[in-house]
């Protein structure tokens, strides 16, 4: 489908689609059996400017907004999904900073993100706040010039390989989701630690590991916005990046259809190629139109929110919940064309399977996705919008 | 440091079509691309540039569609590119090919180095780089695998042999050809394409650089291509068997019958 892309936007795509076919593709199965981090691949998306894609040209970056951004994870996730993510989880650190920094922030920690010298990452969940993000225990005391933090994050995407992190903390318990406040921390930070790396069943190429405070002193001037806007801080970035997972569940989904329609092509059985059985035929035709239907919502979201709309947490979650289900759905497919095949490491949509799981847990479940899209829906038929 | 890269575009595939009459490639037809050679001469162009600073000119003679691949080399950092194009220089051979380098050269002017591809994978000869020195009256170093160090008027480069390397001295400005244990090629960056979209290739003529029309193209070439082919080799082997002073015994007998000059 033609989505009539501009000429940039048409550039960062093939350049990434590039890097995903030259660079990623070869080193992906690698990658996923060591649980290795990509650093060589990481490097070559800095040097090729697209860390910078989605972030204004005053701070380094391209000019761009979460379409461009989008393009970029969708052709990475094509040819493995944890180098996407990786990539895609900077992001993730970064839009707290470009939505509510100040100019000095801006300043001090975007360039170098946009450039790639420095990964960022987002630390919210923590072992007993999922999707109850209010239920943070980390703390925030004030002392003089310093915030003291103490607490553990959980399954931090880029920890301990970041460099800058948003931080979610409770700075007053006692006022409930308005006594959160958000933090920049440095890596170098003293107190700050990091857990072992976890063992996944997918995206196995991304780094997940505790990001641990213990008195970690950071400096006043590091909270984001104002105290007590931690809460809002997390659910606006959460907005705007959700179309970046389903960005990434597309790229998954298009990988698998990709490999799962050429070798129902190649693969012979009772004299003739599988592709010829009508049961393989339809399976592919809705794994085709579930997978464009998924790319069409994600970019029309994308676009939405780059033109500037204010209310978007509805059509966010939709492209996030749609595209991650039709990741799962069109993934498993792709391994029953492949057959017993289909099931061995030797062949590629076995990992795109289990890549694809992730995408229907994280940045807030599905279940949690449907949960904000039906509140909006009884918000607008309720009167209330 | 002023850098020329000199590259040249070959056919992408390997199906290679010959004019029948002059017996040189049919350039407009095949997919083309640069030649690979010389994406390591780019390459080492734009470290030098970033490690003392400067400017990357990148240089190629041939038909109007090379200026596609000029900008190629701007996406990946080269700093601009000239094109040499003009019927007069086409069906040249290595000497005419490195006579308009050599004009072409002339008229962009100050330059510390120039860097070509250890050989064309089309043409095959890697003669023009030595050629193109010869002719601009600098020294050369070919098949170079490293740059030692690199400094105003001197350069120390580790140059490639079939048992080793040797480590040449040598001054500057100079040309050097590079091997592809070289680098590694990057891709290019989004603001390199940008860039590169935004260029315009200047298109010098044989006017342009003064070159002399005899020394250029199809009349400046004394190589004539006859015919391309494969030669058929075919070898008898025999093995000589007996301690070591017998077979070296039987083989100078060998030698001395079929007449082939042993020096003793
Ligand atoms: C690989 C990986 C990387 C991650 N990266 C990050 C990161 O970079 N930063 C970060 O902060 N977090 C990260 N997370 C955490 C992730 O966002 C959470 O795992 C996710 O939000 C779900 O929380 P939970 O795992 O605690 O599940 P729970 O909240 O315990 O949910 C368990 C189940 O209950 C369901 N459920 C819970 N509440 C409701 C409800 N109200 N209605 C209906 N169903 C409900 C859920 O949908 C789910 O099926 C990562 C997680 C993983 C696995
Ligand atoms: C099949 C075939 C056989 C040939 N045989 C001969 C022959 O025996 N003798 C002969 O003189 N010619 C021969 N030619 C012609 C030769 O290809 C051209 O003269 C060509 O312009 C230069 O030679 P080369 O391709 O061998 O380049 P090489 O000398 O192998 O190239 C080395 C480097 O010189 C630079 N360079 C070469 N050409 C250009 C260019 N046009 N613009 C900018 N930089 C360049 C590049 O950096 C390149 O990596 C032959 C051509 C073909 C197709």
């Amino acid at each position: 489908m033609d989505y009539f892309l501009t000429e940039e936007q048409q550039m960062i795509k093939e350049l990434a689609a590039r890097i995903a076919d030259e660079k990623v593709a070869p080193v992906a199965r690698e990658l996923d059996e060591k649980e290795e981090f990509p650093y060589e691949i990481m490097k070559i998306l800095a040097e090729s400017d697209l860390f910078g894609v989605y972030i204004p040209e005053e701070y380094g970056g391209l000019g761009g907004g979460i379409t461009e951004q989008c393009l970029v994870i969708e052709e990475l996730s094509r040819a493995c999904s944890g180098v996407a993510v990786s990539y895609a989880a900077s992001g993730l650190g970064c839009t707290p900073i470009l939505l509510f920094g100040t100019e000095e922030q801006k300043q001090k920690y975007v360039p170098d993100i946009a450039a790639g010298k420095k990964l960022a990452a987002f630390a919210l969940t923590e072992a007993n706040a999922g999707s109850d993000a209010s239920g943070i225990q980390t703390m925030a005391v004030k002392d003089g010039d310093y915030y003291i933090l103490n607490g553990t994050k959980q399954w931090i995407t880029n920890g301990g390989e970041a460099d800058v992190y948003v931080v979610l903390a409770v700075t007053n318990r006692s006022k409930g989701n308005r006594g959160f406040s958000a933090f920049i921390v440095e890596k170098d930070t003293p107190g700050l630690s990091f857990g072992k790396k976890e063992k996944k069943l997918g995206i196995r190429a991304s780094a997940t590991r505790e990001v641990i405070f213990t008195d970690c002193r950071i400096p006043k001037e590091n909270i984001l916005a104002k105290e007590g806007m931690g809460f809002i801080v997390a659910m606006k970035n959460f907005d705007r990046t959700r179309p970046g997972i389903g960005a990434q569940a597309v790229g998954i989904a298009q990988g698998a259809l990709d490999y799962a329609a050429s070798y129902a092509h190649q693969r012979y059985q009772f004299g003739q190629p599988i592709s010829s059985f009508q049961a393989i035929q339809h399976m592919l035709a809705d794994m085709a139109t579930q997978t464009e239907a998924a790319r069409a919502l994600v970019y029309a979201t994308a676009r939405m929110i780059d033109a500037g709309a204010k209310d978007f947490s509805k059509e966010s979650s939709m492209a996030k919940v749609f595209a991650s289900d039709v990741a799962m759905k069109v993934t498993t497919d792709a391994v029953q064309i492949l057959g017993g095949y289909g099931y061995m490491r030797d062949y590629p949509v076995e990992k795109m399977m289990r890549d694809a799981k992730i995408t229907q847990i994280y940045e807030g479940t599905n279940q949690i996705q449907r949960n904000i899209i039906a509140l909006e829906l009884i918000k607008q038929y309720a009167g209330k919008k | 440091m002023n850098i020329i890269v000199c590259i040249k575009q070959v056919p992408a595939t390997n199906d290679v079509k010959i004019n029948k009459d002059t017996n040189t490639l049919v350039r407009d037809e095949a997919q083309s691309v640069i030649n690979p050679f010389d994406t390591y001469a780019v390459e080492e162009g734009v470290r030098l540039k970033e490690a003392t600073g400067g400017k990357v000119t990148v240089i190629s003679m041939g038909i109007p569609k090379v200026a596609d691949i000029l900008k190629e080399c701007i996406a990946v950092g080269a700093d601009e590119g000239i094109l040499l194009s003009d019927r007069a220089f086409a069906g040249a051979d290595t000497l005419a090919t490195s006579a308009a380098l050599a004009a072409g050269i002339n008229k962009i002017g100050q330059y510390d180095i120039i860097i070509c591809g250890k050989q064309a994978i089309d043409g095959d000869t890697g003669q023009v780089g030595p050629g193109l020195a010869e002719r601009l009256g600098i020294p050369h170093i070919t098949c170079i695998r490293k740059i030692e160090e690199i400094k105003e008027g001197y350069i120390r480069a580790q140059r490639m042999t079939d048992f080793g390397y040797e480590v040449i001295e040598c001054s500057l400005p100079a040309v050097i050809t590079v091997v592809k244990e070289i680098n590694e090629p990057r891709l290019p960056s989004i603001k390199g394409m940008m860039k590169a979209k935004k260029a315009v290739i200047p298109v010098w003529t044989a006017d342009d650089i003064g070159a002399d029309k005899d020394k250029i193209g199809l009349r400046g070439s004394p190589t004539k291509v006859i015919k391309t082919f494969t030669p058929e080799i075919n070898i008898n082997t025999e093995i000589i068997d007996g301690t070591p002073e017998e077979q070296a015994h039987k083989l100078v007998e060998k030698l001395l019958q079929l007449q082939i000059k042993v020096p003793v």
